[in-house]
This record gives C-alpha cells, structure tokens and sequence, in this order.
C-alpha cells in the first residue's frame, strides 16, 4: 500500500471507541528489541545498518496482522512525509531525523507500526482510541512472540532485553496513554499532579513525548523505568494512576461548572468565536482552542456528532499535515497560518455555536466512571 | 556551562543531591529545569535525569573492561553518547554498568516476559541439573543400575539439544 492511503484515512485510534475516550485520546505500548551482537543503530556502520534492516523488515513483513502493510526505507521519504507520520505518532521525532538504513513499516488502521533502526534495532508500537493500556500490549505481545522465532533477540538472564540506552533494559517497554486535561490546567492542578506522578516513578511529557512542550492541554503519562517489574505489573500500576487522574480531572470539570461557570461559558465562546472567525492562526493558538471546542463537547455544549470532527482537526492543524493537503513542500510560517485558519473556518461551519440550554450539569467523563 | 540535558543552552540551575552516600551534580537550563519539575525540589527525582550523565561516570570507576570484542566499543564513546555499542557490551562493561542500571530501575533484575527459547534452554539446564544431582547420590550408595540409567538420560538429553 501506499503512503498517500495512510495519509487519507486517519488512524483508528483517532476515530475509534474505547472507555474513557473523552479523556483518554489514546492509549500506546511500545518494546523496544535488539539483535544480538549486532551493533546498535547509534554505533552501527551504514553496511552494518543496511544489513539489520533487511533482516528486521522481512521478518516484519511476514507478519499475518502486517499483509497489504505500508513499508518503506527512511530516505525514501521527503521531510515533509516524515513529519506527517510523526504528527500521527507513528513514527518518533528521532526517527524522522534517520535516513539510509532505517526504515518503517505500518499496517492499514494505523494501529501497529514498526521503527527499524531507530535508538533499537526494532521499536514497535500498538496504538487504540482510549483507555485500553491491556489490549494494546495484548495486540503488540502478540506481534513480538510471532517474530520470536524469526529474529535472535538480544537476550540476558538477569537484565532482560538488551537495548542501546541502559535505561530501556528489562521489558524494553514504555506503555503510556494520551489525556486531554483541560479541567486540571484551567483550575492551576497540573503542577501539583505531575510532581506526584512523578514521585512514583511515571513521567508526565507533552503532546511527542519527551522534552516537548504541552500543548492543546494534552499529556502523555507513561511509565519511566523497564527492569525489576513484569509488563503487566507496569501496566496496571500505570492504569490505576490514570484513572486517578481521570477522576480529578472530572471533578476539576465538576467545581469549574459549579464555581466559575461564567469564565467557563466565556472561554468557549471565545474559542468557537475566535476559531469560526480568524484568518491567521498559529498552531499553539490553534490547539488550545480546539481543547477548550472538546471541552465543551463533553459539557454537551456543541453536539457529539462533531466530535471526531474536532479530534480530527487536533492532526489536520499541524504543520506538515496542512502543508501535505496543501501539496506544497514548503511553505512560510505565516502562509500556513492563514491556510490553517482557513481550514478550521471551513471545517467548523458544521458545528452549531454553543447551546448555553443543553449544558451538561454532571460532565460526561463522570457518568462513565460509574459504569 | 551548558545543560546537562538539551546540552544547548546555557546552564542556569545547579543541582546538588547525596543519593546513598554519593553526590551526585546536574546542571540545568531554565527551559530543562522548568520541564523536569525543579521548582519543587522535594519532590524531584535527580536519577531521573541521570540517565545519560552519571551513567559515564559510574562506568569510568571499572579501567579493567576496555573494549568490547565484538563491537570495538569504548567507556570513552558511553561518556560521549549515553548509549552502548551492542548486547555483548553488556557483558564487558557489567560491573560498571550494574550500579548504574540499580539507581535507573525499580529492581536490579528482569522479571516478565522471555523469549521461549530461553525458557526452554533453561529448563532443560534445570533438568540435566537435578538428574547429575540423583546420578551422584545413586554413584555414591553403589546404586549402579539405577547411574547408569541417570547417565543414559542425561546423554540423550545433551544429544538432543545437539541435535
């Protein structure tokens, strides 16, 4: 398949179901595998290179969940491309940066990718729509004993699956979810939720992971540490925090509608004003707004129809999936401001202006607690 | 003095903290420091950030492993790059690496998913284990049908694994 058909259709996590959903954008296991004695990518010689990525990617490809997959070498792709398929988290910002040697290969839903020469040999991740950390293992689980025969994993007694950096050694699994957490951010919480997580042993990171900003109030919780702890462990340990999170999240949603419900009302209209209206617009202002268009989806405030819509526009916005529908390789910053304002001007003509009568009195993240 | 962590921009935040008796340094730029939570001290984990810098140092502290022999890699380029060369370094680099890899993790040893060929091998290892064991008991009460029947089984287990 081609990469014009991944860029078409979105993702499956991104229009999928999945408990929490409203919350919880996405939910992401990643195994990080090596072959041994092979040198790592970091320190390999580009013959060397070549050479693991034909090994890898062959074996990735006789994969069943992988027939009809998209697969290509890094330095096949332009920079524009690559960017796309980090702004769909398909790839990760440092493999972008790779060329010669490396390679990737996903299947039609964008649910399973595989990074050949990233940091590791073989990076591959399961993504789904939600809070499902336990399917995505399941699904990724799956796909690593499969290749098991096929490929000699570097393999310790004591420190498990050996990766480049010693921080990765053990499972060489970082599992995370995706939370939009406007409630937390607008009510001053955040600060005081990252310490804690952090106190045991998860990080809280910004919308691509490590050392990047958050925006849109979108972030990624996963787990910091790989050895001493089985995969399951990690997980449930990372499910019970999220869903702590999620309940302070609902509540901070619950005082704000009971005690500030004006700046409430009033940073909606805005955004929907400001949105419906503007003609220049940065990709920051952009995804912050649509956080507060999301936050008023789930206070019933525009209807749920329009959801995906919205979620849809989280991706569209960003600047190589504008440039890409533009079909233009490059592009000024302010030139895509305008292109993006014009998009998101289009796009939301569908969405009525908030309906102040059918505000939500009990956010609807709370009522799916209870289930 | 540049940051530790985007190694970039200027240094602005020093931080000192004794970790079980050691003293471990990082220093920060604004934006790092901001972003790995110092403004709360108490509740900052400085191994965290660790992860490529101390590494290099605890490393340093073994002049016995050299090179790996399979890689031709150095304590020299884990100082530069924070990572290793291949799997076999591992091994040649264990005893300056072990410390390190204690203070990143929550355990110093795997528990959780192994590939099935190393089950395997280690069960059998196990096996062969126990019937040596039952092979030197039998040998030394003079049992000798019963040795040559453990020998017999320990063979044909070793020529399997051959095979």
């Amino acid at each position: 398949m081609k990469l014009t058909e991944i860029i078409e259709n979105s993702g499956e996590w991104l229009k999928g179901d999945g408990p929490h959903r409203n919350i919880v954008v996405s939910s992401r296991v990643r195994l990080a595998r090596n072959l041994r004695s092979k040198p790592f990518p970091g320190w390999a010689k580009k013959a060397e290179r070549i050479e693991v990525l034909k090994i890898v990617k062959s074996a990735v490809e006789q994969l069943p969940e992988m027939e009809d997959a998209y697969t290509e070498n890094l330095e096949a792709l332009s920079p524009l491309e690559k960017q796309v398929l980090v702004e769909r988290h398909l790839i990760s910002r440092e493999h972008a940066a790779k060329g010669v040697g490396s390679g990737v290969v996903m299947n039609v839903n964008q649910s399973l990718s595989f990074m050949i020469n990233e940091e590791d040999h073989l990076r591959m991740q399961a993504i789904c729509c939600g809070l499902q950390l336990g399917k995505v293992f399941a699904m990724i689980n799956q796909a690593d004993s499969e290749l098991e025969p096929m490929l000699d994993f570097a393999f310790h007694p004591q420190l498990g699956y050996l990766t480049a950096c010693p921080s990765n050694v053990g499972t060489g699994m970082r599992a995370s979810a995706m939370l939009h957490l406007p409630g937390l951010v607008m009510s001053d919480q955040m600060n005081k939720i990252i310490n804690s997580v952090n106190k045991i042993g998860l990080a809280v990171r910004g919308l691509h992971g490590e050392g990047t900003e958050a925006m849109g109030n979108l972030f990624q919780v996963s787990n910091q540490t790989t050895l001493g702890e089985a995969e399951e462990e990690i997980i449930s340990r990372l499910n019970d925090v999220i869903e702590k999170i999620i309940e302070h999240e609902c509540n901070a949603r619950q005082l704000l509608l009971q005690k500030k419900p004006v700046t409430l009302l009033d940073q909606i209209g805005r955004a929907y004003g400001v949105l419906s209206y503007a003609h220049s617009i940065s990709s920051k202002e952009a995804l912050n707004l649509l956080s507060v268009i999301k936050l008023g989806t789930d206070l019933n405030l525009f209807p749920d129809e329009n959801r995906i819509l919205v979620d849809e526009l989280f991706i569209e916005t960003q600047p190589a999936h504008l440039q890409k529908g533009a079909h233009v390789q490059k592009m000024s910053a302010d030139e895509r401001d305008t292109l993006r304002a014009s998009l998101i001007r289009a796009k939301l003509q569908v969405v009525p202006k908030p309906d102040i009568a059918k505000i939500a009195t009990q956010p609807l993240g709370t009522t799916e607690n209870d289930e | 003095m540049q940051c530790d962590v985007c190694q970039q921009k200027e240094a602005t935040v020093f931080l000192t903290q004794i970790v079980g008796g050691k003293m471990q340094k990082v220093n920060l730029c604004e934006a790092c420091s901001k972003d790995k939570g110092v403004n709360d001290p108490t509740g900052f984990a400085l191994a965290d950030l660790l992860l490529g810098m101390g590494a290099a140092q605890e490393i340093e502290k073994n002049p016995a492993a050299q090179r790996c022999p399979v890689c031709g890699f150095t304590q020299a380029d884990f100082k530069k790059t924070g990572r290793l060369g291949c799997s076999t370094c591992y091994e040649v680099f264990a005893d300056g690496l072990e410390g390190m890899i204690r203070n990143m993790h929550k355990g110093p040893e795997h528990v959780g998913k192994a590939p099935v060929a190393y089950l395997r091998s280690r069960q059998i290892d196990q096996k062969i284990k126990t019937l040596q064991s039952s092979l030197q008991e039998a040998v030394a009460a003079e049992q000798y049908e019963k040795a040559a029947d453990l020998r017999d089984q320990i063979r044909r287990i070793e020529a399997g694994l051959e095979a």
